[in-house]
């Protein structure tokens, strides 16, 4: 069985949370005590009908306000797969946290109420899936009941989606539409009666039959060091294990390698997981690597293959998407945290600043304010060793700490 | 020694990719722990979810020895069987093993016992975790905590970053992108890290049976002194729980879901006497693991609220 992440996008009253609720509930994954609170819940507020979103605001200002403020993360499974739904906010002051959310994520449900068609909102949640490479879209044309569940309204909506379409700049992203109603059921888990003209399959039946390994942007093996296991007792005295995580491809005893930054070759000596060893790391696997030759690693540096290397550089240029009060401008100093790899940057330039909702950019920016995203250059105080966002989403990806605060304040994509 | 490909099917059949990932991503996090903090610590309490966090431990640093201290914050009112696990499994693996009692909170005077019918020490831990993390210094704290839990669990970052009293500012948690865990912090600041945060129950019970795991016997079905409050099952053998006199003793088949204080977790009718039946009753279950953990229920926002305070 496989884990698939989707992040949820849709704007304020679209009705994410209900349709995650429905999910659950259709899906048999709520257990009796927690229908039960939401059963009390709603009937406390008034509401002739079961608030499912009460299922996924866990926070007293979320349920008070009625709205999702930060990422809920969202579990159930069925016979072929197990999923975790990164329930993100559609308000605009949280696109940060709607970043958060994808980022992880190799799906992405984009919901539209029925009634309002497509919105700026809309280009904004399609933007950040084309922006953050998310491979699988399926927008949930929500609220059908309110449309009489009308074919015509669903090719209108379809129709304008379609149009946005033209705008991306990433091709290989499948688009997938739903008529649903998340409140009534429809076309969530179990098919409509109500729109005999839909002729796919329903939310949940696409999600089951995406092959995973086809939605996960893969790029070439790339292995950061995340730790130096040295034992040092006497029954491995000279154990000097290079333990991370395998990114992209796979890695196999007798591999050559080139070590970054000192570019020193070894080959694979052993693989580790725990006490056995095996033939091959594939992708995602954490596991730890002994080398043929006795060559200085330390955290930060990377193993890869000798045949395929990374840039290596001290400057490069990313779009960034800003997530702090305290503006970006050219001058800054951040930490740059690649993979975990740390080091000092200073913004050279800011390039131009990008409309989240394709209406176009903005080249005399000079500042990013918290939500901005932009093109920025970036000068290093040592080379780091990277892809570009596009081909590789681990090794192109970075975010940036403010050395005062500590504070995660920005994400970054190689371009 | 063995030589095979990674993430070949095993005995656990279909469930292999799923626990592999979650594994991988585990021990990931407890790297990063490692490499990030100065004096990290496992906050360990006897349950299945923290012997499971021990087990990552291991496996994560084989074949050096795991380089953190466990620490148990001991509210006076474990399962016997809890303790004895305890004490065992860290001398077999040879592990420190720091123990702060609630009861010497309590004595100090920095907290007061709770009276009445639901009494429970469980939010008195609060203040003797915040006195034991500012005593040793400690900047990270790991735990076993998972976001199905409870919805407020599901909010928390996997580097969740609390004040120097411990709070958690739950609107203003530091983003977190791709796999990077950014653990930088100022002095007096500390981070919980919960690598099993995106670990449900039913995939701990899978990976105990995968991995083969020992665990206390109050998770097995067993024959117990019970008595029935508020439709749920609460153990009669050990005096922690006031009892009204109506409220009548009966020997029933029982397990814990959890093992939390005693004065907060109630026992489910079970009789699953093996791992495997253990699986296929959590599998088959249409109650959530918290419904038996009376804490909970005090409010809609119970967990939040603990949470603000610095509990784990």
């Amino acid at each position: 069985m496989e884990v698939l992440k989707i992040a949820t996008a849709g704007s304020v009253d679209d009705g994410k949370s209900t349709l995650i609720g429905r999910i659950l509930y259709d899906t048999k994954s709520l257990t009796s005590d927690k229908l039960e609170a939401i059963e009390r819940t709603s009937k406390q507020k008034g509401y002739d009908y079961l608030d499912f979103s009460l299922a996924t605001d866990g926070l007293v200002a979320e349920r008070e306000q009625g709205i999702t403020i930060d990422v809920a993360h969202i579990y159930f499974s069925t016979a072929k797969k197990s999923y975790i739904i990164a329930d993100t906010p559609g308000h605009v002051e949280y696109t940060r946290n709607m970043v958060t959310g994808a980022s992880t994520s190799q799906a992405a449900i984009i919901l539209i109420d029925a009634r309002k068609g497509v919105i700026e909102q809309t280009n904004r949640h399609f933007f950040i899936n084309n922006l953050l490479r998310i491979k699988e879209v399926v927008v949930a044309i929500n609220k059908m009941d309110l449309v009489d569940f009308s074919e015509e309204r669903y090719n209108e909506i379809k129709a304008d989606f379609e149009k946005l379409m033209e705008k991306r700049d990433y091709a290989d992203q499948k688009i997938t539409f739903v008529p649903v109603s998340a409140l009534k059921g429809d076309n969530v888990v179990n098919k409509s009666e109500n729109t005999p003209w839909y002729k796919g399959e329903t939310l949940l039946e696409h999600l089951e039959g995406l092959d995973l390994a086809a939605v996960s942007n893969v790029g070439t093996p790339r292995f950061p060091v995340q730790y130096v296991i040295r034992p040092k007792t006497e029954e491995h005295h000279d154990f000097r294990g290079f333990a991370g995580k395998v990114y992209g491809g796979e890695l196999s005893v007798g591999d050559e390698v080139v070590a970054l930054p000192s570019q020193t070759r070894s080959k694979i000596k052993d693989i580790y997981v725990y006490d056995k060893k095996y033939k091959t790391a594939s992708r995602r696997s954490s596991v730890t690597i002994t080398l043929e030759d006795e060559i200085n690693l330390s955290r930060g540096d990377m193993l890869v293959k000798a045949n395929d290397l990374p840039t290596i550089e001290k400057q490069f240029t990313a779009t960034i998407s800003w997530m702090d009060s305290k503006p970006l401008a050219a001058g800054n100093k951040y930490v740059v945290q690649h993979g975990v790899n740390k080091v000092l940057a200073k913004v050279d330039q800011v390039h131009h600043k990008i409309a989240p909702d394709y209406s176009g950019i903005d080249t005399q920016a000079k500042a990013l304010g918290m939500n901005d995203i932009a093109e920025v250059s970036f000068r290093l105080n040592k080379p780091i060793f990277y892809d570009k966002f596009k081909n590789h989403r681990t090794n192109g990806s970075f975010i940036l700490i403010d050395t005062q605060s500590n504070n995660t304040v920005g994400a970054g994509f190689i371009s | 020694m063995e030589v095979k490909e990674l993430e070949v099917p095993t005995e656990i059949g279909e469930n292999t990719a799923h626990i592999n990932a979650l594994e991988n991503e585990a021990i990931y996090i407890l790297r990063e722990v490692a490499a990030q903090f100065e004096k990290p610590v496992l906050l360990f309490s006897g349950g299945k979810d923290s012997i499971t966090l021990v087990r990552l431990a291991q496996k994560a640093f084989w074949p050096a020895k795991i380089p953190f201290p466990l620490m148990h914050i001991d509210t006076g009112h474990n399962f016997p069987e809890t303790i004895e696990f305890r004490d065992r499994l860290v001398k077999e693996m040879g592990l420190e093993l720091i123990v702060r009692n609630v009861q010497d909170s309590i004595d100090q005077g920095k907290v007061k016992e709770e009276s009445g019918r639901y009494s429970s020490r469980n939010s008195l831990q609060t203040t003797t975790l915040l006195d034991a993390i500012e005593e040793f210094k400690f900047d990270a704290c790991i735990g076993g905590a998972r976001r199905d839990e409870e919805k407020a669990r599901a909010k928390e970052r996997i580097f969740s970053v609390r004040d120097d009293f411990g709070q958690w500012d739950e609107r203003n948690q530091r983003p977190e992108l791709f796999d990077m865990l950014n653990g930088q912090i100022e002095l007096g600041q500390n981070v919980r890290v919960f690598p099993i945060s995106n670990w449900t129950e039913l995939d701990v019970w899978s990976y105990i049976k995968y991995e083969g795991i020992e665990i206390p016997s109050i998770y097995f079905a067993h024959k117990r002194k019970t008595f029935l409050r508020d439709g749920m099952i609460w153990s009669a053998e050990d005096g922690i729980v006031f009892r009204d006199e109506d409220e009548v003793v009966e020997e029933r088949m029982v397990r814990f879901r959890t093992v939390g204080d005693m004065s907060c977790t109630a026992a489910v009718l079970s009789d699953a006497i093996s791992i495997d039946k253990v699986v296929a009753e959590i599998r088959d279950s249409s109650i959530s693991e918290r419904g038996a953990r009376i804490d909970d229920k005090r409010s809609e926002a119970a967990m939040e609220k603990r949470k603000q305070q610095g509990y784990f």
